[in-house]
């Protein structure tokens, strides 16, 4: 058996040194929120999916509160579970079953594989009249008890919905928080118009259907209202190039034609 | 419920800036201690406000909205407000939120008050 001579030895040392140095490097550049929140994208990639019709979302931007039309709202509805559920409980549930919570008439198509950062679902949301809104979120940011969308460039608001689970003296409550300004000068009177109505029932019930789920029907859900900006950012009106309330009136209207022409794409 | 795991510290730099110090999570818990120090660095009356975010060791969806609430009261004060320190995954996710298009971001603390026509 050879033995290790001096020099050979010390070259291990510096080695492992190293080996040592490298290793608390890595730790400390790889931030703990890695992986949990999506890579950056300019423009949104969408994959058709059945049963929605896919349009408006492809090749659009991301908007925040920032780029955003009307005024700014905080809205928090909430819900408490009670004890038997933990946080990682509720939110993988509501991670795997989403759309199934959602109001009737409304269609939510994601990934197969649930809800993950970067991932793009497609929306039809029903506005009356027979007429669907065709839009979709972007997947922000995801962890064990929490995960965000983010809107789209035409989507009725510009801003994200951040939807979490923790605990407290009562057990484990179950949110979601709204962040957003309408995109647009339609939307904004829209809104006014009953719009943030339409979204506290569509919200609430939205909570109740997931607290049945769990095993908690009927429990009551909170609502909480903050106008954190009340200014308008005329800057931004130019957004309703991209409304897509107006976009699927008139693919709508135009699909039987649109229909018939060949290579006709999504977007 | 824990605590916001996070400290804020707050520099005057003259009598018209000052720059907060930011140093662990930055989560939605911790937005009574960004608006105390908020309100400590509008205490002179200062007009730009630099976050430095040297120190920052993890960010979710709920510490961007506290920024934007932050963005709102500073723009409603006419306050500028800018950033540095950030690493390239928090830049990343500046941009991905579009924020930097509202906080503007810098290479360090010198060149975000050069900008903003702060001398040290």
């Amino acid at each position: 058996m050879a033995e290790t001579t001096g020099p050979e030895r010390a070259r291990s040392a510096e080695q492992i040194e190293l080996s040592v140095r490298e290793a608390t490097a890595g730790t400390a550049a790889t931030p703990r929120d890695a992986g949990r929140w999506a890579a950056k994208v300019d423009r949104l990639d969408a994959v058709a999916r059945d049963g929605v019709r896919g349009t408006n979302v492809a090749g659009r931007r991301l908007t925040g509160p920032v780029q955003g039309f009307g005024k700014m709202w905080q809205k928090t509805y909430r819900l408490s579970l009670g004890p038997q559920v933990t946080p990682e409980q509720a939110i993988a549930t509501w991670k795997a079953h989403f759309p199934e919570f959602w109001p009737a008439g409304n269609r939510f198509a994601g990934a197969l594989t649930g809800i993950s950062p970067g991932d793009v679902a497609l929306l039809d949301l029903a506005v009356g009249g027979g007429v669907k809104l065709s839009t979709g979120v972007f997947v922000l940011y995801a962890d064990e008890e929490s995960f965000t969308l983010m809107t789209p460039q035409g989507h009725m608001f510009a801003g994200w919905i951040t939807f979490s689970a923790e605990r407290d003296e009562a057990g484990t409550g179950v949110q979601a928080q709204v962040l957003m300004r309408a995109n647009d000068p339609l939307y904004e009177l829209g809104m006014m118009a009953g719009g943030h109505r339409k979204e506290d029932v569509f919200w609430a019930q939205t909570l109740t259907a997931l607290g049945h789920y769990l095993g908690v029907p009927d429990a009551p859900v909170q609502t909480r209202t903050v106008c954190v900006d009340t200014r308008r950012q005329w800057r931004h009106a130019g957004n309703v190039w991209h409304n897509s309330m107006v976009r699927s009136l008139l693919q709508t209207v135009t699909a039987p034609v649109t229909a018939l022409r060949p290579g006709r794409r999504t977007g | 419920m824990d605590g916001p795991r996070v400290t804020m510290d707050v520099r005057h730099i003259g009598e018209t800036a000052a720059v907060v110090d930011i140093k662990g999570d930055v989560t939605a818990a911790c937005e009574p201690v960004l608006m105390s120090a908020y309100e400590q660095a509008g205490g002179l009356a200062a007009s730009r406000l630099v976050l430095n975010f040297g120190g920052l060791e993890y960010m979710n969806s709920g510490g961007i909205g506290m920024l934007v609430t932050l963005l709102v009261r500073a723009n409603r004060h006419r306050q500028q407000l800018a950033a540095y320190g950030l690493t390239d995954h928090y830049r990343e996710i500046f941009e991905l939120t579009r924020l930097d298009e509202a906080i503007t971001i810098f290479e360090d603390e010198a060149s975000a008050l050069a900008s903003t026509g702060t001398a040290r």
